[in-house]
């Protein structure tokens, strides 16, 4: 595509830290401290791959129970009930409200699945080599990082709500252990987007 | 060299063992992930008990996921479907237990639906108001295990466990007993009633009751049940009475209890039997003792007994009236009153213990017994008990010149004899007086009485014809005799009078102002001036004996003053 030198070509290594660019032979395999911010410097992130796809299939297995297990604990006016997720999401949809269902629902299960899929796409194009749609796949990478900051959206409104309605026997709102579940879930996607070296993506580019 | 060359020592070439699969550490974190969700899950399998069905009538409350099942509200299980059985005659509720409630499979576990109820008992179930329907249950004891039950239609009144004991009474009716009425002690609530059932011969009910620890120990052996169902409103012989135990038995009915007074025995075991009154004269009255039907024929009707009246005898209840009939006399054309009586002699009381009884007989003979009484005068009679309402009762008495009566102690009923009610033998004395007055020779006390009358006209004629004209002559000089004395009369007047004027001069002459009284106080006023000269010469001779020769001594200057005062000259006076 672009016949632009790579850095290994040029003997340089950039640092992940400060951006600084040193000298690396390309046969030295031992590790460099960036001079500059003592940070390690590697040519490509260190075991990107494997650990995208351990945190990956930890948020996968995670997101089971999450999904399964209550989120919340409402009770009120005597009512008690103890929702998942879904049966929120259902529950609010049947109840009209049409739009909170929708957030709800984009926030828990639409963006965590399309980051499954994103992520496991770019994991398995990275492994593969592949050269496929290359453009499209750096830019649904920057997509799952945009995403990331907001997948916490559910476990914020489990905690605000929680701590904002307290009416003794009126009402009481509690989190349940699925939140939990689903704040890790969301934690391990984000160190998962992380983890994994965006560069892998152009590796293969010459090939 | 070859072989040298050949035996030269090669280099070993090393091995290059490249590891098949190097673990990184990172495969730590869904290794991790994964063990705390089979946990979860395996956690889940084993919290998970067994599932139950549960038959209603109706699903009204039962929500399929929602509907909690709650034991001593602990929350056990989860209704997770309600669907209709397969004939379409009741719901099956199917209920996911907890692994801790396997012990409410028992096959005598009783489920039913706690929703909000509104009985004359009171209101249960508030709770579920806003909170919907659960489903209670009662923890069996039963050995087997089953996991189809039929759910109560009513909450049980008795939850297995409670503290208390249950009692067996027996009654004649259910009256206004209901499950669940209240059991009072000293109108406090104590119990209730947990079932009742129709006895197998349908003769009577037999309920069962539960009362709570600790007033289970105030029902001793010989405690007596009745009903306090209601208002007991009774207008018998004796009078209006009303008799309740509080304003929920009105309503709701119920049962109340109470040792005999000064009882000292011993709390009652759990399951013991006993009788419930209808009231509670009839539960405290000591025992009836064996009862003795008699039967009475009554010449005249008798308006005014009801079955149930008292028969009395000296002041004692002995017994009351159970039926009335009318028997037909073919040979006087006559309707006897037929009426049965059921007495019961053991509350004679003492009175009994002193009846002469036959050597060996253990029972009293009443037989026997009551045909002496009936050769001394024993006769059954109705009478008014209440003037206002003409309620009659039965009375036995011994009847002053009673009739001869025959009575037969072997027949079966015996039947006493009567005598007329006091009202009836008010009316036949009141015939006897008419029969009497009708007797009366009216007609000739008529005649005679014209003929007196026709007599005393003749005598009033002659008299007036004879004797009138010299009674005027006799008048005529009476009055002339009182004109005398009249004038005798005016001439005392004037005597009066002038006695009176008499009176009047003296009066004038003792008044405080007349002349001869003032004269008189004028004459004692000198004597008085008198009397105190003499004493003031008296003291002057007794002083100066010698002035009766020499005169008065020369008085000093005060002196001379008072003999100024007492201007008499003692010598004048001698």
């Amino acid at each position: 595509m672009s016949s632009a030198p790579r850095a290994h070509e040029l003997g340089v290594i950039g640092c992940h830290g400060c951006g600084l660019v040193c000298e690396h032979p390309p046969d030295d395999l031992t590790h460099r401290h960036c001079p500059r911010c003592q940070a390690p410097l590697h040519r490509r992130r260190p075991d990107s791959i494997t650990r995208t796809w351990a945190l990956l299939v930890a948020a996968l297995i995670l997101y089971i129970p999450a999904n399964l297990l209550p989120v919340m604990y409402t009770s009120m006016f005597g009512k008690v009930s103890e929702s998942t997720i879904m049966v929120g999401v259902i529950e609010f949809w049947k109840a009209g409200s049409y739009g909170i269902a929708l957030v709800i629902f984009i926030a828990s299960v639409a963006v965590p699945c399309t980051k499954f899929l994103i992520l496991g796409l770019l994991l398995v194009t990275a492994q593969r080599r592949s050269n496929w749609a290359v453009r499209e796949r750096a830019r649904l990478y920057r997509l799952v990082e945009l995403v990331g900051y907001w997948s916490m959206l559910d476990v914020l409104v489990v905690a605000v709500v929680a701590a904002l309605v307290k009416f003794q026997k009126l009402s009481d709102v509690e989190p349940r252990i699925g939140i939990l579940f689903f704040g890790v879930v969301v934690i391990l996607t984000m160190l998962s987007a992380m983890s994994f070296d965006p560069r892998l993506t152009w590796d293969t580019e010459k090939e | 060299m070859n072989d040298s060359n050949e035996s030269t020592p090669q280099p070993g070439d090393p091995v290059v063992a490249t590891r098949r699969w190097r673990v990184s550490l990172v495969w730590l974190v869904p290794a991790v992930a994964a063990l705390i969700g089979i946990s979860m899950m395996v956690q889940t399998w084993l919290s998970a008990g067994p599932q139950i069905r549960i038959a209603f009538r109706t699903a009204t409350g039962l929500e399929a996921g929602k509907t909690p099942v709650k034991y001593k509200d602990v929350t056990v299980g989860s209704v997770s479907a309600v669907e209709l059985s397969e004939d379409g005659s009741h719901v099956i509720a199917t209920v996911s237990l907890a692994k801790s409630a396997g012990r409410l499979t028992r096959e005598d576990t009783r489920f039913w639906v706690v929703r909000p109820r509104i009985g004359v008992g009171g209101i249960s179930g508030v709770d579920t108001l806003l909170s919907g329907a659960y489903i209670g249950v009662d923890a069996g004891t039963s050995d087997e295990n089953s996991l189809n039950f039929t759910g109560l239609e009513t909450p049980p009144t008795v939850i297995g466990g409670t503290p208390g004991k249950s009692f067996v009474l027996h009654t004649e009716d259910l009256g206004s007993l209901d499950i669940g009425s209240p059991v009072y002690y000293r109108r406090i609530q104590v119990g209730r009633v947990a079932s009742y059932q129709l006895d197998e011969s349908g003769e009577s009910v037999t309920l069962q009751i539960f009362v709570d620890a600790p007033y289970d120990r105030y029902v001793t052996t010989d405690t007596r049940f009745w009903n306090a169902s209601g208002v007991d409103v009774s207008l018998g012989a004796d009078g209006l009475k009303l008799q309740t135990e509080s304003v929920a038995t009105i309503v709701a009915g119920g049962i109340a209890f109470a040792a005999p007074p000064y009882s000292h025995a011993k709390p009652a075991e759990a399951g013991a039997e006993f009788g419930l009154a209808k009231d509670y004269a009839r539960a405290i009255a000591p025992p009836n003792g064996p009862a003795q039907y008699v039967q009475l024929r009554f010449e005249q009707p008798l308006r005014g007994l009801s079955v149930g009246a008292p028969v009395q005898f000296s002041g004692v209840d002995l017994g009351n009236v159970v039926s009335m009939g009318v028997d037909f006399d073919p040979a006087r054309h006559r309707f006897p009153t037929v009426v049965g009586v059921v007495l019961y002699p053991q509350r004679l009381g003492q009175a009994l213990e002193k009846l002469p009884m036959a050597k060996g007989e253990t029972e009293l003979p009443t037989g026997r017994f009551l045909g002496e009484l009936v050769q001394h005068g024993l006769r059954a009679q109705a009478r008014t008990g209440n003037l206002l309402t003409g309620q009659l009762y039965i009375a036995l008495d011994f009847i002053p010149n009673a009739p001869k009566a025959t009575f037969d102690a072997s027949a079966q009923p015996m039947v006493l004899p009567t005598v007329g009610g006091s009202f009836d033998r008010l009316q036949e004395q009141l015939a006897g007086i008419v029969g009497k007055i009708d007797k009366l020779p009216f007609e000739a006390i008529g005649q005679k009485l014209d003929a007196t009358l026709a007599e005393l006209d003749l005598a009033a004629k002659k008299v007036n014809g004879e004797v009138l004209p010299g009674v005027t002559q006799t008048m005529q000089a009476a009055s002339r005799t009182l004109q005398q004395a009249g004038q005798t009369m005016e001439q005392t007047g004037k005597t009066l009078e002038q006695a009176q004027k008499t009176f009047g001069t003296a009066q004038g002459m003792l008044a405080d102002d007349a002349p001869l009284q003032q004269n008189l106080q004028q004459t004692l006023r000198e004597l008085q001036r008198s009397a105190r000269s003499l004493r003031t010469l008296t003291d002057l001779l007794g002083r100066h004996p010698e002035a009766l020769l020499r005169g008065r001594p020369a008085d000093p200057p005060p002196d001379a003053a008072a003999s100024d005062v007492l201007p008499a000259p003692p010598e004048s006076r001698r």
